[in-house]
């Protein structure tokens, strides 16, 4: 029967309860966006890295996991490692960030192909000339970019010679001297890969390479791949922290206003209710059903709202933004949700308790 | 047979505090009322008859003086305890009809049932008493598509519903036509000799007071 008067209270008020659906579930959109797009993120990076087909990475020295270096390596440390036991290829790179979460990799093709077998054209082929770039099919579609296309970056005016397919290395590569030129860093590297020949020798060459490459730090892709998590990227974790405290509030406010305006408006009802006999706690627990429904329903819609923003990154920035739908967030999400909305509730709820019946009764 | 009276007030007083200025709204209010009676308080509008309804209906809490109801005396009682005597003890029929307005007409009488822990059925003898009041087949009606009469009769059939001991009835045929007023008094009348419900109603109007056996009136928050 409660729940007959909770259905009944929010279909009879349905622009409100819409719109205190819609806020929610926009909530419960933005932390699952979020977590998504930090999932999708990490995870890309991880498969492309796992696409150089390397055994081992040297990052530059005082660099932390996913910070994006220009190139404080000398190029000389790759005959160094080359000449190490049990090393069948070596290569380096070197990257140059580029606005938002793009960057631009210099790249060896041929040693890059032997260690990863090649990229995969879609369209065109391997550089021709200096001012050739590889794009990845994600960055073209995003872009808008085929073969023989002109493109801006870093000060430089680059043909599109291949468009290739994407989870090797990185999403606009050109040749690795023209870059190093252009960032004013001859002879200098980003990071170093390193393909040992068996892997029973992988962890052989990294304690050699950890003992004669101190401060460089040094790992096998393996342990690279699973060092990406939000966990380990401290910014992104305090992010997603702020992230959620927004929603919250967020959550808090819509409620608030929600359930505050249904108690003014519903005095009189509430007024009824007392007179027949409604505890303060009954009256309480209608408006934490009809609070909780909202939450719930509001968690659904954003849940649903979710796929919209994965299509709409997937269309509009492939490149940029990859959104994974994190299936052990919804929970969270949705707690996180029912939570804010409590908190929002808490204040009506208390007025709606102290109503005095009799006032309640001849509100008009 | 009971002689304890249904009702008792004695030196019953209330005070409001209206901006600076205290109003008596009761002074010394002394009621008895009988079980089984269908007694009218009439009294011009101030005299304090409200008052007197929302204290016996444990809306609101007397400054002075003492209310028993059946027996129970209801001073000192918590806020939860008024609430379960609204529960069990009294129906209240007000002016306003006071039906919820997302519910049915069923469903405003079943929500009481259910406040008060009752089983969700009707009774035989309710259902007679939805016979007597006429309305069977506009239980499925929310308010806004009944008339003013037939709201007050699914008001009342809302507070009869858990068999109250008393039915309180503030000026239930103040916002009815003259036929609709004559209907419902007349339910009230039937209601009382039928059934042998207690009735108090509250009514400014002489002739509405004359459906009831026995007429009180009220003056300066005191009964003459």
């Amino acid at each position: 029967m409660i729940n007959k008067l909770v259905l009944s209270n929010l279909g009879h008020r349905p622009v409100r309860t819409v719109l205190s659906v819609l806020a929610i579930a926009v909530e419960v959109t933005m932390i699952l966006t979020l977590v998504g797009v930090s999932y999708g993120t990490l995870d890309a990076t991880a498969r492309r890295a796992r696409g150089v087909g390397a055994d081992l990475m040297i990052r530059p020295p005082g660099t932390s996991i996913l910070a994006l270096s220009t190139a404080p390596m000398s190029d000389k440390l790759i005959d160094f490692v080359r000449q190490q036991p049990h090393v069948a290829l070596v290569t380096g790179t070197a990257v140059q960030p580029l606005s938002g979460f793009d960057s631009i990799t210099g790249l060896d093709l041929d040693e890059f192909s032997k260690m990863s077998g090649g990229f995969h054209f879609i369209e065109g082929g391997p550089f021709k000339t200096d001012q050739d770039v590889l794009v990845d099919e994600f960055y073209a579609k995003e872009k808008k970019l085929h073969v023989g296309d002109k493109i801006q970056l870093i000060n430089h005016e680059w043909r599109v010679a291949g468009v290739y397919e994407s989870g090797k290395l990185a999403r606009i590569c050109v040749r690795l001297p023209v870059l190093q030129q252009l960032m004013t860093n001859d002879h200098h590297l980003s990071q170093i890969y390193v393909k040992a020949d068996s892997p029973d020798q992988i962890q052989g060459i990294l304690s050699e390479l950890r003992a004669k490459m101190p401060g460089y730090p040094i790992y096998t892709m393996e342990e690279f791949t699973s060092l990406l998590s939000i966990s380990s990227v401290g910014m992104l974790k305090d992010f997603i922290g702020v992230v959620i405290g927004v929603a919250v509030i967020v959550g808090f406010i819509v409620v608030f206003m929600a359930m505050y305006t249904a108690v003014l408006e519903r005095t009189r009802e509430i007024g009824i209710l007392k007179a027949v006999g409604a505890s303060s706690y009954f009256i309480l627990k209608l408006l934490l059903r009809e609070t909780l429904l909202l939450s719930i329903l509001g968690t659904v819609v954003g849940i649903a709202l979710t796929y919209g923003t994965q299509w709409l990154m997937q269309n509009a920035v492939p490149a940029s933004l990859v959104q994974e739908t994190v299936y052990w967030w919804w929970p969270i999400a949705g707690g996180i949700a029912i939570l804010g909305a409590l908190l929002g509730v808490i204040v009506p709820g208390i007025k709606a308790v102290k109503q005095d019946a009799t006032e309640a009764l001849s509100y008009e | 047979m009971n002689e304890q009276p249904m009702i008792e007030t004695r030196e019953l007083s209330k005070t409001y505090r209206a901006g600076d200025v205290d109003v008596h709204a009761l002074d010394g209010a002394n009621l008895q009322v009988a079980r089984g009676e269908f007694v009218s308080v009439v009294g011009a509008s101030g005299s304090g008859k409200s008052t007197l309804f929302n204290i016996l209906g444990t809306l609101t809490t007397p400054t002075s003086g003492s209310v028993r109801i059946d027996g129970k005396d209801l001073k000192d009682l918590s806020d939860s305890e008024r609430a379960e005597f609204r529960k069990n003890t009294v129906g209240f029929v007000f002016q306003k009809y006071n039906l919820l307005p997302t519910l049915s007409a069923e469903d405003n009488i079943r929500i009481v049932q259910y406040i008060a822990n009752r089983a969700l059925t009707f009774t035989a003898e309710f259902e007679g008493i939805l016979e007597i009041l006429g309305i069977q087949d506009r239980m499925k009606h929310k308010p806004r598509a009944l008339s003013g009469g037939q709201q007050q009769r699914v008001a009342i059939a809302r507070a009869l519903v858990n068999g109250p001991r008393i039915l309180l009835a503030d000026e239930p045929t103040g916002n009815l036509d003259s036929k609709n007023s004559a209907a419902v008094l007349g339910l009230l009348r039937d209601l009382n000799e039928r059934l042998g419900q207690t009735i108090l109603m509250i009514t400014h109007d002489q002739e509405a007071a004359s459906y009831a056996r026995r007429s009180i009136h009220m003056r300066d928050g005191r009964i003459v």
